[in-house]
């Protein structure tokens, strides 16, 4: 430790290289150590077998897929009956109950989501917010065997009323014309509403909003504040600057979000086996009893099949897992693609 | 010192008292003579009594209209059909008055507003009804110690309440999520530290396969694992089986809130760390993930609370087995969730007041675990409540005892 000597005389110099200048760009690149070394290959080990996990799902059900598909060939797709041993099966009728299901569930867990996800960004008193959004987040945490139980039970006695005013008045529109009601009877027997589509949609649509809240959420919440503030200066109301700034900029976010809760409104089994008595033609009159969905098939016949039944089933699967990973992607490309999504990406 | 100067600008009258002399603007207002209520000033929260008027107005009016219809209508009826009614009906009458006085975006913007309280208030509705029924047709079979306590292998479905209980299910569902956090926790952790703090060119690709993971159907994740596990290896159905297919579950959740959570860490931390001449690895274990912990806590709660509710892949991997299973290798092994669906399907009363009682459990279970990450998890990365506070002051006064004793010895 060398004091300095005040009394020198300072003066800068600039320094005289003697040497040569380096021919080559020094190297950059820091050495790594031992512990760096197995830091790094341990953590992408983990990343790698996340990455195989999800292939394996993939070729195992294709594994064991096979030995059905073979046999059926192009009829697996079209054949809408479920009877392996007879050697005649196919996905035509549990995927258009599938996609029925989840299309009821979308359309009406879309306008709740996103009510409520404009409700806690530009509505609710900041102070209400949070508890709002533990609310939303509870209700994906409730396992879906309790809201299949509330639908059984409770929810659709509610819902048979509706279902019979709506097949009276709209009943000459294809999908919700009822089979066996009769709309200038006084009294229809009420079983032919019951384990719909239609009700099972709408218990499944519950799953779905706090999934597609939480997504809209994030976006509204990114809208920039100097847009806001520019409607409102411009004489904006809010409903005026919502329809002006938000929804414009959570787009991609609203589109997305959509997505990913049909994503899991396709996938939905518990709630959907308890509900719906299954039914094995394509079905696309919603209100009325009976439907199926791919889940809830392999769930009802996976005790009793075995061998050969058992590699329909997983050839359903493999189907159904095509099908979300498909949508899923879709969605994810949206989100990321959107002006709103643009900063999420690491 | 600071004082409150307010100005009242549409008061004429001066009233200096400070000083007297020369001309001053500014005062502090005598609160006994000041206004309580500024006239002019536009209210710019809370409700007018114009608004209330609208409002009650219009709910009566939809109430009592929807009275007089209701049957009229033709087949609607039911408790859904009446308030489906009122409120179109509220929302017609409501545009109406407000139209009298307020032009057309104002009318459009209130309207609006309504219907997003509408859909936030339906959600909360909703969310609430679930967990009351449940609990309230759950009630007569919970009310007995029996149903903690015993497990229904001597117990046939016809018998009463007070005979059998999910001992088995809650034991097993005990069994099942220790293995399932065995797996998913360290692989999901790690996952997320790989995402967030090495610049790996495959952290793109994970991070879209985990996105896609979190939409893996459940049925789809059993399906895997009989697949491989059962028919392919050979093993037995069991409760191994049914962790490793709920770990599929819970992996995704735990990977994207901690990838979340980790993100959120100050870069600074990060860069000061590296200045001081640490390894990465280093960095991670001292810095990032003592600062992230809450959030890393969360993330790992939300995780068991999602995998505690799957049914479908214990249905496919494990089954139901009506006695108590200690051992995870072999024979099924039943969770809550699978029970509460295996009785809720039997005819009887009593199996299905059982499936209620033990959807009930599932649900308070569910709720402890949520509760617990918000409280866990309520404040953002790094910062710090009293306590926590507290003992890293003792840690760097200890520090600084031991840097002295160090600089006298030398």
């Amino acid at each position: 430790m060398g004091r300095i000597d005040v009394t020198a005389v300072a003066t800068t110099t600039i320094p005289v290289s003697t040497q040569a200048p380096p021919t080559q760009a020094r190297n950059l690149d820091s050495k790594q150590d031992m512990g760096d070394k197995v830091f790094r290959i341990g953590t992408s080990a983990s990343g790698v077998a996340v990455l195989a996990l999800m292939a394996a799902v993939g070729v195992f059900l294709s594994v064991q897929a096979a030995q059905a598909l073979s046999k059926s060939g192009f009829s697996f797709i079209t054949t809408s009956d479920w009877q392996p041993d007879r050697n005649h099966f196919g996905i035509a009728a549990v995927i258009a109950g599938t996609v029925t299901i989840a299309l009821v569930a979308v359309v009406v867990a879309l306008p709740l989501s996103m009510g409520t996800a404009l409700f806690i960004t530009e509505v609710a008193p900041p102070r209400f917010r949070s508890l709002l959004i533990a609310l939303v987040d509870l209700m994906a945490a409730v396992p879906s065997v309790v809201y299949g139980l509330w639908g059984l039970f409770l929810f659709q006695g509610w819902v048979i009323s509706l279902s019979r005013w709506i097949s009276t008045w709209f009943g000459w529109i294809p999908i919700f014309k009822v089979t066996g009601a009769d709309p200038h009877g006084a009294v229809t027997n009420s079983t032919v509403f019951t384990a719909s589509a239609f009700i099972a949609g709408l218990v499944v649509a519950l799953m779905v909003v706090p999934i597609q809240c939480s997504v809209m959420r994030e976006v509204f919440s990114q809208v920039p504040l100097g847009e806001r503030e520019g409607a409102f200066a411009l004489g904006s109301t809010r409903w005026g600057m919502i329809r002006a700034v938000s929804l414009p900029f959570g787009q991609g976010g609203i589109i997305g979000g959509t997505m990913l809760g049909l994503g899991r409104a396709l996938g939905e089994t518990i709630a959907v086996v308890l509900i719906i008595s299954p039914r094995f033609d394509i079905n696309f009159h919603v209100l009325e009893a009976g439907g199926n969905s791919v889940s809830s098939l392999i769930a009802l016949r996976y005790s009793e099949a075995s061998g050969f039944g058992l590699s329909a089933l997983m050839a359903a699967g493999l189907a159904l897992f095509i099908m979300t990973l498909g949508v899923n992607f879709v969605a994810s490309i949206f989100i990321a693609r959107s002006r709103s999504g643009a900063s999420s990406e690491a | 010192m600071t004082t409150v100067v307010r100005t009242f600008v549409h008061q004429p009258e001066r009233r200096d008292t400070a000083s007297p002399a020369g001309p001053v603007r500014t005062f502090i207002p005598d609160p006994a003579q000041a206004p309580a209520v500024i006239p002019g000033v536009r209210r710019l929260r809370g409700i007018s009594r114009d608004e209330a008027f609208n409002m009650g107005g219009a709910a009566l009016c939809a109430l009592s209209v929807s009275l007089l219809l209701f049957g009229q209508i033709a087949p609607l009826s039911g408790v859904l059909g009446f308030v489906l009614l009122t409120y179109a009906v509220f929302l017609l009458v409501y545009a109406v008055l407000i139209s009298f006085s307020e032009t057309r975006p104002v009318v459009v913007d209130k309207v609006m507003s309504v219907l997003l309280f509408t859909a936030a208030a339906t959600a909360i509705l909703v969310l609430g009804s679930v967990i009351i029924f449940v609990l309230l047709r759950g009630r007569a079979a919970l009310v007995h110690t029996n149903f903690y306590t015993q497990d229904m292998s001597a117990t046939g479905p016809s018998e009463p309440l007070t005979s059998g209980g999910i001992k088995h299910a809650i034991i097993g569902t005990l069994v099942i999520m220790t293995g399932a956090i065995a797996i998913s926790v360290p692989l999901g952790l790690t996952c997320a530290v790989f995402l967030t703090e090495t610049r790996s060119k495959l952290g793109r690709p994970v991070r879209t396969i985990v996105d896609a993971m979190t939409a893996l159907p459940s049925i789809v994740a059993g399906l895997f694992i009989f697949a491989t596990w059962v028919l392919i290896f050979g093993f037995e159905r069991s409760g191994l089986a049914a962790s490793m297919a709920v770990s599929i579950m819970m992996l995704p959740i735990i990977i994207r809130s901690g990838d979340v959570v980790l993100r959120l860490v100050p870069g600074n931390l990060r860069e000061a760390s590296a200045a001081l001449g640490a390894p990465t690895w280093r960095t991670v274990w001292h810095v990032v993930v003592p600062t992230a912990r809450s959030g890393l806590t969360t993330s790992v709660i939300l995780g068991v609370a999602r995998g505690v509710g799957e049914t479908a892949p214990v249905l496919l991997t494990s089954g139901f087995a009506a006695g108590l299973n200690l051992n995870p290798s072999k024979n099924p092994m039943v969770s809550l969730p699978l029970a509460a669906f295996v009785f809720v399907r039997s005819p009887q009363a009593e199996m299905i007041a059982r499936g209620f009682a033990t959807a009930a459990v599932l649900m308070v279970l569910v709720l402890v675990l949520f509760t617990l990450a918000r409280v866990v998890g309520g404040h953002p990365a790094g910062q710090l409540n009293r306590r926590q506070a507290a003992r890293l002051t003792r840690r760097s006064q200890r520090d600084v005892i031991r840097f002295n004793k160090k600089v006298q010895s030398a």
